[in-house]
């Protein structure tokens, strides 16, 4: 009864079209159920025109909570499902609905009209958000005509789409440039989203410009912007022009016109030869049995007969100038922004390979110790992270576990590794280097056969993910800050322990002559223990680090050994800030060369080794050397 | 004396060896090439395992030709070379009439002039660049007009992608998919400057410049896509850089063609929901053969939470039509075999038939398939099967090349002109 | 003559020709076919690898300079000879089909016939720089030792010129290799990126010869190299050049105050050993079939310097018994031929271990058998070396040791 009356009153409140909403989705069923992007539009307009209960039914279906059970529409709300239509509830199997993205974005779209009203602040703006993500003509007409909105940030942002909307469907053009200049000083990546598409253009290509095109700038044939094969390529499109005979059109001709041993004179046999070609297919053309080919002067003269220009697809010149002034405005600052986005990526890739090498530096600049199996003790470290993570489901707790538990377990396994190889070495550095190769090895397989080879999730605590953003487009993942973070602590730790401790007096004192320090009572033997282990434990730090934003496999540690050496070797050996400003060169560099070619990540690695080679041989101790009697050691 | 000793022992060995051979009667021996170490090793053990299992189950079923098969399996370690040297084993020593193996395209580039040479018989199940065709391989992944074609039409069609970013590792099969793409977009009617490819070494892992780059891309309004042939590990760093960014699906959508239920273990799921993947069979794909196929998975692993995946299928596929191809030319020679085998038809796991085709590809259904929060995902299209078309109609060198075997005996045959480019493939 | 001084060169030679007539005794081309085809294949790669190994002994055994790119002149070897091999065969192809249409084709259409079979694979089809002189195989054989000499030479007078010496070199020659392969990984470089060159081991003119034939005949080829080599890395060592270098290697700048040009010597040796790995990778890899980037990664050329020191620094015979031996024994192991080995409480599978036994047992030697295997036959021969083990008795370089001391 109360369904039958409620049909009546939709029947005189709605237009004559309007159906009710369970005729609707019962005609539409299939389409409903799978719907395609492409043809669903107007079922959806239908829908969202279908009146009470329609905003409901398309928020369940964009939100994948509508399905079938049987033949009717349900929504499903947790456990329980209700009717779509008449909101009782049904039990039974439901097979729930899953329009593509596509789909749910156009449900958005109709969404919006129900939500801009909606007394709730979260669905309004859920309904701004929408427009923001796609937009069409009606929603210009939508936003004005809401109510007044009572949040202010609600406000300013629907005030800022309705500005941006103006631009692209206000068939006013003076309503038009005031938006455009309403935005004076602006550059935000939205307003360049709404300006770009108004500057596109077609190239144009006739005897004569139309009268009313707009154009964006002349072309003349045979310069820069225009070369000359393609500027006769868009004479021969437009149909004015003949094309000119391909290598492979000539010999296809040729083909077709042997005539016994020859063609056009010229022998079969000699056709190998290019200018034989030439010879015959011009006989051919002589006797008119193939058309001939344009000469270079008829290409002249079409080429002269004729105009070239770039069109704007927006017909009026006020809104083309409008729009190009403002984008040209934001041209600098959005140079500026790329810079600044770009340091941004390089001091992290820095840190990083900091965070990587500064145990290297330790163990190889102090000790002149070279160990191989340093980028293990870094997998070491990520697999630890893993582990901890894979026991402590809290991740921030799991995270306070790891980092020293990773410090604990390397800094054992490198004076493990220091006891039982290195300090049988000592005086034999390319012994030293394959052994500790050898260990690596053998760590790299045991990793793999514990682990697997497949890459270990670790992952992030909530409080890390996401991004930091500065300004539009200049913004760094939260996880990469914090590595930058943790690359200066090292830093500061590695300062104060060399210069402010007993440890690093004496770490000192065995660098500089380890006879003398043994004279004065230190233990070179327990000293040099102490600083691999040191080493070691860092590398186990960096090893959870690199794991947080990269992955975890057993290859983790060769990934980045390579590159640790360059950074220590570069810097200059035996100084902290020579590892620094190594770190910082090599990260530079790396992200200069990428921009320079930015499809090629592979080249830019390949050609910052290869500066790296060169730089060695002319500073062949580093950009920070040693000095004094220690240098030629 | 020694030269004596030598050809004494010569002689002893190479009866042995006779003798070895003159046993095979009883068993029809197939080979498994797939790389138990090394970096591929974790993707192609699954397939190893594959292929056993389903040589148990013919075997239960009363074998083949009324013999049982035996499977020989061994191991090239990811080592391109090894790879040829195996396979020249396996042919030449164990004399197997079939091999089951190889992923990457190089381990196949490896192998081809090999069994080719000796007239094997190579089942590859992995999605591939195409523009192959042998007489001695049959392809039974998919062409790149059977994943990467129609995955990019649901972009255009269904996401309204307008500019596109082709992200790859640097290899062959991202090369070859992302020109035969660019060719494809360009034909129809989408601008040089709307599409952006960038390669990276495998295993990248530095991707925020790359990220931003994408992002980016959309500063000038057009939605835009991201399809990736990223590989392997690298794909770890690259969606964790995509959460980051805050990039979510609705906004710029990614459509994997390498990652699978297998990679996306070693992710953390939830940041990825609605990312995509194409592929021509999900694990969560609905139908009674699945659902079969799923169980005895389990069963032979002895492990309820091992994944199934899409080169699985393919494998399981090319063994069937094997299978069927042997038992209706009533012998394993490889002649024969590859006579029957074009025409046969065998049931795939997700509701349709595979017919091996004349160019020795499959037909396929394409499905598309959205990620979930638990790693499985959810299938958003399906398409009915795709015959697989060993030369892309994209690329106007290939246009015009067709592979026939039955028809032509010819793998690289020229419409145009009419001829047979070449019998055996250039490697 | 230098042979008399030493008589393990007759002993090696003899053992080597031994070894290639038993091979060819088993072969299936021209003897009993005890030995398959992939046998004599794996044979003849290790011969090849064995002859790099002694390139690498000679400039790390003898003058102490620790190259760890050496794999890198090998494979640029391999891609000079795969170039001609893949151009060679492609042409015959190309040039097969073209001659059936009606017009002879024009030397362009030949060109780009062969370029867009080469390149179609990995989207190209216009015949890179590099491989101008592809179709000549003279030129290419030349180019085997000109690029990876000119490359030693260039490289070593940059890195020998400014002292970069010690593990500096190391780490350096290690970079090189590293930039080098990912070099050729990239596409755009002409050398079909990943994929490599493959089809090595089909020799254009050859195509009706079968396998097992042409695997006897590089077999041979690669003897008789490694033999040619190992007489002439013998006569180098045996005389004053030989002298010089130990010396460099013990105390360069010793060497350098007695006025000898240390750099002209380690540049000569350097560039020397990088043309011995080249003749050996340009042998390997059409017996291999196919070379891709992978094969310049820095741990293979770190696996080279593993097999000299396992076999044994400064013996030249060290060097080869180290390459045959750890490869023959690691593709025996990784090759799942190795039975499991049951612990009762774990099942040892070899293909999963052999890696970490190999890592081991290398820190093992290097601690305990400087002088690897070779050991051995100096054991057999009664050599004894003065044992310098034991601690120090003072902090310097060169102290005095405990051992030393007493005896």
């Amino acid at each position: 009864m109360r369904a039958f009356l409620l049909t009546i009153l939709l029947l005189i409140a709605q237009p004559l079209w309007a159906q009710d909403l369970g005729a609707v989705l019962d005609a539409n069923r299939d389409q409903i159920a799978k719907p395609s992007r492409q043809t669903i539009g107007p079922v959806i307009t239908e829908i969202a025109a279908a009146g009470e209960g329609a905003d409901r039914v398309l928020a369940a279906w964009a939100d994948r909570r509508l399905g079938l059970a049987g033949d009717r529409f349900v929504i499903v709300e947790g456990d329980s499902a209700t009717d779509a239509v008449t909101g009782e509830s049904v039990t039974g199997d439901v097979d729930g609905l899953r329009p593509n993205s596509g789909v749910r974005g156009l449900i958005a779209a109709a969404l919006v009209q129900f939500q801009l009203t909606d007394p709730d602040p979260v669905r309004r703006r859920a309904a701004l958000t929408a427009i923001a993500r796609q937009s069409d003509e009606s929603h210009l007409a939508a936003l004005r005509e809401a109510p007044a909105e009572s949040d202010p940030i609600l406000a300013a942002r629907r005030d800022r789409l309705e500005r941006l909307l103006t631009i692209q469907y206000d068939t006013d053009t003076d309503a038009r440039l005031a938006a455009i200049d309403s935005f004076d000083g602006d550059a935000g990546t939205d307003l360049q989203a709404v300006l770009n598409p108004l500057l596109a253009t077609t190239r144009f290509a006739g005897p004569e410009l139309p009268a009313d095109a707009n154009v964006a700038r002349a072309l003349t044939p045979d310069s820069e912007n225009l070369p000359r094969a393609e500027a006769y390529r868009l004479l021969v499109d437009a149909g004015l022009a003949e094309p000119r005979p391909t290598d492979a059109d000539i010999k296809a001709a040729l083909t077709a016109n042997i005539a016994g041993d020859a063609v056009g004179g010229v022998p079969v046999a000699d056709l190998g030869d290019p200018d034989r070609r030439d010879d015959a297919y011009t006989a051919l053309a002589e006797a008119g049995t193939v058309p001939t080919a344009a000469t270079a002067d008829e290409v002249d003269s079409a080429l002269e007969a004729n105009a070239f220009a770039d069109l704007f697809t927006e017909p009026s010149s006020e809104i083309t100038d409008a729009a190009r002034a403002s984008l040209r405005g934001m041209q600098t600052r959005e140079g500026i922004m790329q810079a600044l986005d770009l340091s941004l990526d390089a001091l992290s890739l820095a840190s990083i390979y900091f965070l990587a090498a500064i145990g290297l530096a330790i163990t190889f600049g102090v000790m002149r110790v070279i160990n191989m199996a340093h980028g293990e003790f870094i997998m070491m470290g990520a697999y630890t992270g893993y582990v901890t993570q894979t026991m402590i489901a809290d991740r921030t707790l799991s995270l306070i576990v790891a980092l020293p538990l990773a410090f604990a377990i390397t800094f054992g396994a490198g004076v493990l590794l220091y006891q039982l190889v290195i300090r049988h070495l000592v005086k034999r550095p390319l012994e030293t280097l394959l052994a500790t190769f050898g260990v690596s090895i053998a760590l790299q397989q045991l990793a793999k056969n514990i682990f697997g080879t497949q890459a270990r999730p670790l992952t992030a605590p909530a409080w890390l993910e996401g991004s930091i953003t500065f300004a539009d487009g200049v913004s760094i993942s939260t996880i990469r800050v914090a590595i930058f973070v943790l690359a200066l602590l090292f830093l500061g730790l590695f300062l104060f322990l060399m210069n402010r401790t007993r440890l690093g007096l004496q770490v000192r004192a065995v660098t500089q002559n380890p006879g003398m320090a043994a004279s004065m009572g230190i233990n070179p033997d327990r000293i040099a223990m102490m600083t691999f282990g040191l080493g070691s434990g860092i590398a186990g730090i960096a090893g959870v680090a690199i794991g947080l934003f990269a992955k975890v496999t057993s290859e983790l540690g060769s990934d980045y050994i390579v590159q640790s050496f360059m950074t220590v070797v570069v810097g200059g050996v035996g100084n902290i800030w020579g590892t620094l400003a190594g770190a910082a060169l090599i990260g530079g560099l790396q992200k200069g060369i990428e921009v320079l070619n930015p499809s090629n990540t592979l080249a830019a690695q390949t050609y910052m080794i290869l500066f790296i080679i060169i730089f060695i041989q002319f500073r062949p101790r580093g950009i920070m050397p040693q000095r004094g009697r220690m240098a030629e050691a | 004396m020694g030269l004596r000793a030598i050809l004494l022992g010569a002689a002893a060995v190479s009866a042995i060896a006779g003798a070895a051979a003159a046993q095979d009667g009883d068993t029809i021996k197939i080979g498994v090439l797939h790389s138990l170490s090394g970096t591929m090793a974790i993707s192609e053990t699954t397939l190893k395992d594959t292929v056993l299992m389903m040589v148990e189950q013919q075997n239960a079923k009363g074998g083949l030709l009324g013999k049982q098969i035996e499977a020989v399996v061994v191991d090239p370690a990811s080592d391109w070379p090894l790879f040829a040297e195996k396979a020249r084993e396996l042919i030449s020593v164990e004399g197997v009439d079939a091999i089951f193996g190889c992923w990457t395209s190089v381990s196949r580039k490896s192998v081809l002039p090999v069994i080719e040479e000796l007239n094997g018989l190579l089942f590859y199940p992995v999605q591939y660049e195409g523009e192959e065709s042998s007489k001695n391989v049959i392809y039974t992944g998919a062409a790149p007009n059977q994943q990467a074609i129609p995955a990019v039409d649901y972009m255009r069609d269904e996401l309204g992608v307008e500019k596109w970013a082709l992200l790859g590792t640097d290899y062959v099969y991202p090369r070859t998919t992302n020109t035969i793409l660019e060719a494809y977009l360009k034909d129809n009617g989408v601008a040089q400057e709307d599409i952006f490819i960038n390669y990276t070494p495998f295993g990248h892992s530095d991707w925020s410049k790359i990220v931003a780059d994408v992002v980016a891309l959309s500063n000038d309004g057009k939605q835009v896509g991201v399809v990736s042939t990223i590989n392997g590990d690298a794909n770890v760093g690259f969606y964790k850089e995509l959460a980051a960014a805050g990039v979510s699906a609705d906004q710029i959508p990614v459509m994997a063609f390498s990652v699978g239920e297998e990679e996306l273990s070693g992710l953390d799921t939830t940041n990825l929901v609605g990312h995509l993947a194409a592929w021509n069979y999900f694990e969560s794909a609905d139908s009674p053969e699945n659902a079969e196929f799923i169980e005895q998975w389990h069963a032979f692993t002895g492990d309820d939470s091992r994944v199934t995946n899409d080169p699985m299928e393919a494998t399981m596929i090319g063994f069937n039509a094997w299978v069927a191809a042997v038992e209706a030319a009533g012998s394993t020679d490889t002649d024969a075999v590859l006579d029957a085998i074009v025409g046969v038809e065998v049931p795939n796991l997700t509701g349709t038939t595979a017919e091996v085709l004349p160019n020795h590809h499959l037909t396929k259904p394409v499905l598309i398939g959205e990620i979930r929060e638990d790693g499985q995902f959810d299938i958003v299209s399906q398409t009915d099967p795709v015959p697989g078309d060993a030369w892309t109609d994209f690329l106007p060198d290939s246009a015009v090349l067709d592979a026939d075997w039955p028809g032509k005996d010819c793998g690289m045959f020229n419409t145009e002109t009419d001829s047979c480019v070449q019998v055996q493939s250039n490697y | 003559m230098f042979i008399r001084k030493d008589p393990s060169i007759l002993v090696f030679l003899a053992i080597l020709a031994l070894f290639t007539i038993g091979a060819t005794l088993m072969s299936e081309a021209y003897g009993s076919g005890a030995l398959p085809t992939s046998m004599i294949k794996v044979l003849g790669k290790t011969l090849c690898l064995a002859l790099a190994a002694l390139a690498m002994d000679l400039v790390w055994g003898y003058a102490g300079i620790l190259s760890l790119g050496h794999m890198a002149f090998f494979a640029l070897g391999g891609y000079m000879i795969g170039m001609w091999l893949m151009y060679a065969r492609t042409g015959e192809i190309v040039s097969a089909t073209l001659s059936r249409a009606a017009i002879p084709p024009t030397p362009a259409e030949l060109q780009d016939g062969i370029a867009s079979q080469i390149f179609g694979v990995v989207g190209s089809s216009d015949l890179p720089l590099a491989w101008t002189f592809a179709g000549s195989l003279p030129i290419q054989l030349i180019l085997i030792v000109a690029v990876p000499g000119l490359l030693a030479l260039v490289f070593g007078w940059l890195a020998f010129r400014s002292r970069v010496n010690g593990v500096y070199l190391s780490i350096l020659t290690q970079a090189m290799t590293l930039a080098l392969a990912l070099y050729l990984f990239q596409n755009d470089s002409g050398f079909r990126g990943n994929n490599g060159l493959s089809g090595l081991q089909n020799i254009p003119g050859l195509t009706d010869v079968p396998q097992a034939d042409i695997s006897i005949w590089f077999l041979w080829a690669s003897a008789g190299a490694l033999a040619l080599a190992y007489v002439l890395a013998a006569w180098l060592v045996s005389g004053k050049f030989g002298s010089v270098i130990r010396a460099i290697r013990d105390d360069e700048s010793r060497v350098r105050f007695l006025g000898y040009s240390v750099e002209g010597y380690k540049l000569t040796i350097f560039t020397l050993t990088a043309m011995l790995c080249a003749i050996a990778g340009a042998l390997y890899y059409p017996q291999a079939g196919i070379i891709n980037p992978a094969e310049l990664a820095p741990i293979a050329s770190i696996y080279l310097a593993v097999w000299v020191a396992i076999g044994g620094r400064g013996r030249l015979y060290g060097a080869v018994i180290g390459a045959v031996v750890v490869s023959l024994l690691s593709s025996w192991f990784t090759g799942g031929r190795a039975p499991d080995l049951s612990l009762g409480f774990y099942t040892i599978d070899w293909v999963d271990w052999w890696q970490v036994l190999l890592g081991l047992s290398f820190v093992l030697v290097t601690l305990f058998a400087p002088r690897g295997l070779s050991s051995l036959i100096d054991l057999a021969a009664r050599l004894r070396h003065p044992s310098r083990r034991g601690r120090d008795l003072g902090p310097d370089v060169g102290a005095l040791r405990e051992r030393e001391a007493k005896a």
